[in-house]
């Protein structure tokens, strides 16, 4: 799922500043998942800033919805009335979120109020951890399921550095070393020779540096 | 403060001990303030930061959650949940401007009569003493 963190209240008080009717919008989907932006957050952001709005008479009138996903438009358009009811929308989604509802709805300004972190998963109650950076070129096969890209600090694909120590990394001592833990699963299903093929220097064009990605699939298209 | 302050408190009492609590206090004639609106949970791991900020939206003075003793939780760790959410809402309350003081949470069980009635009184001092919500209506 795609992780993110809620913004500082300050930097979301300066960014509505300068607004009265506040249309605040959770998604329920990935954001709302990780706890972050779904409809019981935006029940808690409104209520901040219900409390600030009194307090520092901002006269904020906030309105909220939370729709199903905001990278979709048939979930989008049916927020059309409340859209133009508001002065600005907030969007508590990933940035994917933001940026769909402002294209679909390009009359409004959407600010974002959470920051998009990472692709992640859940892997205890209460805590997120990364696991996909979205190169665009999985190597999961010869890692036996552990990515170097997102794991591994420095991004290495022929580990460990030396850097690694009693499994952690050098960077954060709270850090497993990605490559520690790839030894360990190559070591766990008998396939250590893996480790003797040097991994090539790699095209990062699948990734960003490519410029924006698109996938077309004409089998599902008009 | 002014003499006609009387500060509105909402206390969050779990139905197996500190509203059971507020009963024998009742029963015992014990004395305490009668500006607590008391209500009753199933169990304190039910109470989201939400139920706490709209209570001060709407002009608590201070709101208190009582849970059940450690390790006496009906539910088995319920009053543990409720003890780190009351932290969290604590958090937004600073952020937000609001005292986190007007906050609290009580381990009380259901014997404790006493208990309860000392929780009220320490928690109408305390909203006497840091004066009414700015939020108050």
């Amino acid at each position: 799922m795609i992780v993110g963190d809620r913004k500082p209240i300050e930097e979301i008080k300066e960014m509505l500043t300068p607004y009265k009717k506040i249309l605040l919008v959770g998604c329920g989907t990935c954001i709302s998942v990780c706890m972050t932006g779904g409809e019981k957050e935006v029940g808690i952001l409104a209520s901040e800033l219900r409390i600030i709005s009194d307090l520092e008479k901002k006269g904020w009138e906030i309105t909220e919805d939370t729709i199903q996903r905001q990278c979709e438009r048939e979930y989008i358009e049916p927020l059309k009335e409340k859209f133009d009811q508001a002065d600005v929308v907030m969007s508590m989604a990933c940035g994917v979120g933001v940026q769909y509802m402002a294209e679909v709805f390009p009359h409004k300004i959407v600010l974002p109020a959470v920051n998009t972190t990472f692709y992640g998963t859940n892997v205890a109650e209460g805590e997120w951890q990364e696991r996909c950076a979205g190169c665009g070129d999985c190597v999961l096969d010869k890692t036996l399921g552990i990515c170097p890209v997102a794991r591994c600090s420095k991004g290495l694909f022929n580990g460990p550095c030396g850097g690694t120590d009693k499994g952690k990394c050098e960077v954060n001592k709270d850090l497993d070393c990605a490559w520690y833990l790839i030894y360990n699963r190559l070591k766990e299903h008998g396939k250590l020779d893996m480790l003797d093929e040097v991994m090539s220097i790699r095209s990062w064009k699948s990734s960003l540096h490519g410029g924006p990605r698109k996938r077309v699939r004409e089998e599902a298209q008009k | 403060m002014s003499d006609e302050y009387t500060p509105k408190i909402v206390a969050f009492c779990c139905k197996y001990c500190a509203y059971t609590a507020a009963d024998l206090a009742g029963s015992m004639r014990l004395d305490y303030p009668t500006n607590i609106k008391i209500v009753q949970v199933l169990c304190t791991g039910r109470i989201d930061v939400l139920h706490i900020l709209k209570a001060f939206e709407k002009g608590a003075d201070a709101v208190y959650v009582a849970g059940c003793e450690p390790g006496d939780c009906h539910f088995l760790e319920g009053n543990y949940r409720a003890v780190k959410r009351m932290a969290y809402a604590k958090e937004l309350l600073k952020e937000v401007g609001i005292e986190p003081e007007r906050l609290e949470f009580f381990h009380i069980g259901a014997s404790e009569g006493p208990a309860f009635a000392e929780a009220a009184k320490k928690m109408t001092d305390r909203a006497l003493e840091l004066g009414p919500s700015p939020l108050r209506k």
